[in-house]
């Protein structure tokens, strides 16, 4: 009985958080239009967010797509099939990998730092401030971070897949010579620009708007203590892996 | 200003870099080549297409000419209708050209070969490719042999 009870508390919480961060992407939107007039500040996010994120998705990206080639092909080359080491790396990549490793990536790179960064701004009573000198603090801090991890989302996944195909190849062809044309033709002839493409960008927007909105939901309505902060960043990364990975599954069952 | 000058080029950098990458990988590792040009598109009737998938190449004395884009079940004859999406370089293709449902290697994937005939109009948008040959299913070709070799005895003993 106890523990039924314990389960429906924490169905309730899960609602309730929901249904917040629901809102509050609704107060984010609203915000939208008039954060837009002031493009500077979210370009500014974009090199805190996106750019700084680079290194980091560029090396992950390449050492994936290298221990796919370098798996693929030891499966592979058992059916006498290493030709299709290409198009097993592309796909990998594009439709699954390429989003979701970014997304978590991501989330454990930029979400944590806007998390702690709205959350210290709360904590040292910043937000505060801004609301007595009639400034939003929605529409001043919370939707240029919104919209710059929107934005770079699917240009880090993009940078991803390049950079993994890149290091497919250079161990698939160059490292088991795997014969160059077969590499490149299967890729082109199964790699669809709309199923596998546009989809995986599909979900690069998705993860980006789920990561970033769980980022900063955390941190705006993190408890303003020393402590508040750091349970606000854990639940950052551990919210934004569940939800990437849930609606990765969503997505892949409806896309594909 | 200096550093928000560095902070402002980097961030561009970032965001080219982010384009160019999705860029390449849209043309370099898809098959956007079968989207990009306007074509026309074909339909041939086949008693059997065997294994034969939507996106298989269509191909002409071995160069790719287009691309199956739609397979149906035509409700009267039951035979399968294909739409050839063909690429509009290729337009003047006679239009009593045979086509085939052919394999590549002995376990590969299955395509259409067309052959072309000698007449003097071209196939265009909406034709119909008249003369066809259904695909060879292995299992019906074993059939056929056992039968044929188990006949001869019976009756004529031939070869």
């Amino acid at each position: 009985m106890k523990l039924l009870r314990e389960a429906y508390y924490i169905l309730l919480g899960f609602l309730q958080m929901l249904g917040a961060s629901g809102l509050f992407l609704m107060k984010l939107l609203r915000a939208t239009p008039l954060a837009l007039a002031r493009p500077g500040l979210i370009f500014q996010q974009v090199f805190n967010v996106g750019a700084m994120s680079l290194v980091l998705i560029m090396v992950s990206g390449l050492f994936v797509g290298m221990v796919l080639a370098l798996q693929g092909y030891n499966t592979l080359s058992k059916f006498a099939a290493t030709s299709a080491l290409g198009t097993l790396v592309a796909l990998s990549l594009l439709r699954e990998l390429g989003p979701v490793v970014t997304a978590l990536l991501f989330a454990g790179r930029a979400g944590t730092a806007l998390t702690s960064e709205i959350g210290l701004m709360r904590a040292t009573e910043q937000l505060a401030g801004m609301e007595m000198m009639a400034v939003d603090p929605i529409r001043r801090v919370v939707v240029p971070r919104f919209l710059a991890g929107v934005i770079s989302m699917p240009l880090l996944v993009g940078i991803f897949n390049a950079v993994g195909v890149l290091g497919g190849y250079l161990v698939g062809v160059k490292l088991m010579h795997v014969d160059i044309a077969s590499f490149w033709s299967q890729i082109h002839a199964n790699v669809d620009l709309h199923d596998d493409f546009r989809s995986g960008v599909i979900k690069s927007v998705v993860f980006g708007i789920a990561c970033t909105l769980i980022a900063v939901f955390e941190g705006f309505y993190a408890q303003p203590t020393a402590e508040g902060v750091s349970r606000a960043t854990t639940r950052t990364v551990v919210n934004s892996a569940l939800a990437v990975l849930a609606l990765d599954y969503l997505l892949t069952a409806f896309m594909f | 200003m200096k550093q928000t000058r560095t902070i402002e080029i980097v961030t561009g950098f970032f965001i080219i870099l982010g384009f160019a990458a999705l860029y390449v990988i849209a043309t370099s590792a898809t098959n956007i080549k079968s989207y990009g040009e306007a074509g026309y598109a074909v339909t041939a009737s086949f008693s059997n297409i065997g294994g034969l998938k939507e996106r298989a190449q269509v191909t002409l004395a071995g160069v790719e000419v287009g691309r199956v884009t739609k397979i149906t079940l035509d409700p009267k004859t039951f035979n399968a209708i294909v739409t050839l999406q063909m690429s509009g370089r290729f337009d003047q293709i006679p239009d009593d050209t045979t086509a085939s449902i052919l394999t590549s290697g002995l376990l590969g994937e299955q395509y259409v070969g067309l052959s072309p005939g000698g007449s003097e109009t071209y196939l265009k948008n909406g034709s119909v490719i008249q003369y066809t040959q259904p695909a060879l299913v292995l299992e019906n070709l074993i059939g056929q042999f056992l039968s044929n070799s188990t006949k001869p005895s019976s009756s004529s003993g031939g070869k």
